[in-house]
């Protein structure tokens, strides 16, 4: 169960193809690497695979060719192992189950109990932990239908949080999430990724790839591109993933002219927009994190 | 009504086995039936009730004990399910209403044809006060076993009846659990054919669950809860059946339904009066809250 200190966190698809069993083939030669202590969002159109990716990362489907493994173990022994977390997306949970947000935090402890699965001390200290550091603390003997969209989404975390995965895969975890949950969310990965785990983000919201994932891997059926975000996320990459379908807005054939000189505000509603620079290279919200990339462009440019 | 008359039916041996049998099934019915509602096996219930029938009159026939016949009958209907919805893209449920009306047709054909052997009535509406010695054994061991199963591995089963990926994630086995499920399900379907014949099964394998559902958010309660209400309703069910003179399967539901129909309506939470309740406050306190 213990997470095996002597060798580094990697996550590695070499060659994965998917079948279905109607033959419908939803993934061809996927090949990518991950190591630990990142970010790493898994972006495509509806259709593209992601979910079909997450399902070979946990062994729901065996690719027909290629492999997975996790720190060079397969899916199977990193899974008895404890070492993936899978948060669902709120479709696929049953919010009139009568179980409250204790116990289902308390799931994640499964593989580190015995075979009566009776909560030890340690298990409820993980569970109380866990539970603080969502803030669902004083909420956790509510029936988990009976809390709002963000904290729904926090119990599940606080449970992948609580089995300590080394991988955490989440699936969708934006959608249907207000801006403050989102925030608290990515500050949680944020400190999970220090602590040197693996995150893997399925999206499909473009804009908020860049504020907190430092890997992405781009996917169309199969993999298109995979490297830290300001080299995948370019015009090219992403024209090639989805096509026709992203609304564009050029500035250079817009009404912004010279005489605005950099100031342009975006706004959107919901979703945070995606910005690209001359050249289709990525432009970041806040320079200060940044300022290494803008540096470096700025002596590539001289 | 004297203390004597109320005693009666304790005099007699084959009213106290009917009331101890009745009350030990309708605990276990009452325990699984948690995992039935919540799982949404409810029709598969249903179906294993009916496709136990050709079993039952094969083994009759053939002087084997009933519940191995009524076992086997079920799992094969199970099979036969699962092995046509791989097949053919036939929606699950219409699946499950072919295979199983198929098997209780086969089972009511065959009760026509050897009307001397088969005892139509006591199949399809159970028959607790004629119970044989040897019958009463098979449903204590049946009866233990699943309780013994259910102690041990509740927790699996919840997790995998609510989040069958995370239980996969965790390297649980999956299919195992699946059919521990199955195999519990066809047992105690068996279990209760007697007591209530195998058109009620399905209640006492449906309905404590769904009142115990009612009136708890705590899964550990609904299964106790389940339980006692299916222990004391078959009990009360029984007893009553003797004084009515009337069918004990049709005491035992009907006494289940009211219980239903209680937490329906005074629930504490669910109840139709308390979600009254709670939307009047809503009301009031409406205006303050800003959406
Ligand atoms: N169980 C399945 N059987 C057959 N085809 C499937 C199945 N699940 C997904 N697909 C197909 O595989 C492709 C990828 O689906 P999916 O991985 O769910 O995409 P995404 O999550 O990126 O929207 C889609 O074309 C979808 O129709
Ligand atoms: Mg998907």
């Amino acid at each position: 169960m213990t997470p095996a200190p002597d060798r580094p966190l990697t996550l590695a698809a070499r060659g994965v193809t998917v079948t279905y069993p109607n033959g419908h083939v939803a993934l061809t030669d996927a090949t990518f690497a991950l190591g630990g202590g990142t970010i790493c969002a898994l972006v495509g159109v509806n259709g593209s695979g992601k979910s079909t990716l997450f399902k070979a990362l946990m062994g729901f489907v065996v690719p027909s060719a290629g492999a997975v493994t996790i720190s060079d173990e397969p899916v199977r022994t990193a899974q008895r192992r404890g070492w993936v977390a899978y948060v669902p997306q709120a479709e696929e949970v049953d919010w009139t189950f009568p179980v409250n947000v204790h116990d289902v935090v308390m799931m994640g402890r499964y593989g580190y109990m015995n075979f009566l699965r009776i909560p030890r001390a340690a298990d409820r200290d993980a569970v109380a932990d866990a539970l603080r550091r969502v803030g669902l603390w004083d909420l956790r003997d509510r029936q988990i239908g009976e809390l709002s969209g963000g904290q729904k989404k926090r119990v599940f975390v606080a449970r992948a949080l609580a089995q300590q995965g080394r991988v955490i895969l989440l699936d969708e975890p934006f959608t249907g999430v207000d801006v403050k949950t989102e925030e608290a969310i990515v500050a949680l990965l944020r400190e999970l990724r220090a602590e040197g785990r693996l995150i893997l983000v399925s999206t499909h919201n473009l804009g908020s790839v860049p504020e907190f994932c430092d890997q992405v891997v781009l996917i169309n059926r199969t993999v298109l591109a995979c490297g830290p975000t300001s080299e995948v996320f370019t015009a090219d990459n992403l024209q090639r993933a989805f096509g026709g379908a992203l609304r564009h807005f050029d500035l250079s054939r817009s009404t912004v002219e010279e005489h605005d000189g950099r100031q342009v505000t975006v706004l959107t509603d919901d979703e945070r927009p995606l910005v690209l620079g001359q050249g289709g290279h990525l432009e970041y919200r806040d320079r200060s994190a940044h300022e290494k990339l803008v540096a470096d462009r700025e002596a590539g440019k001289t | 009504m004297s203390l004597d008359l109320l005693l009666q039916p304790f005099s007699y041996d084959y009213m106290l086995t009917a009331l101890w049998v009745s009350t030990l099934i309708g605990a276990v019915c009452g325990l699984l039936s948690g995992f039935i509602t919540l799982k949404g096996w409810s029709l598969m219930g249903d179906a294993l009730s009916h496709a136990v029938v050709p079993g039952v009159g094969l083994a009759h026939l053939a002087g084997l004990p009933l519940s191995l016949g009524a076992f086997t009958s079920g799992l094969l209907a199970a099979a036969a399910m699962s092995f046509v919805k791989l097949k053919t893209p036939v929606r699950e449920d219409a699946v499950i209403g072919v295979v199983f009306t198929a098997f209780f047709a086969f089972g009511i054909l065959l009760i026509s044809l050897f009307p001397a052997q088969l005892d139509l009535k006591s199949i399809i509406f159970g028959n607790i006060l004629a119970i044989a010695p040897g019958d009463v054994a098979q449903l204590v061991a049946i009866s233990v076993l699943c309780v013994a199963v259910l102690a041990l591995q509740w927790r699996d089963l919840l997790l995998f009846s609510f989040d069958p990926n995370q239980a996969r994630t965790l390297g649980l086995p999956v299919r195992r659990l699946h059919l521990t499920l199955l195999l519990l399900l066809s047992a105690t379907t068996v279990a209760a054919l007697q007591a209530v014949g195998a058109i009620l099964v399905v209640a006492m394998l449906i309905t404590p669950g769904a009142t115990a559902y009612l009136l708890t958010d705590r899964f550990g309660r609904m299964l106790v809860l389940g339980s006692a209400l299916g222990a004391f309703t078959a009990f009360a069910g029984a007893y009553a059946s003797y004084f009515l003179d009337g069918a004990t399967g049709g005491c035992i539901v009907v006494l289940q339904t009211l219980g239903f129909l209680l937490a329906f309506v005074f629930g504490p939470k669910h109840g139709l009066l308390a979600a009254r309740r709670a939307r009047r406050r809503l009301c009031l306190v409406a205006p303050a809250v800003a959406p």
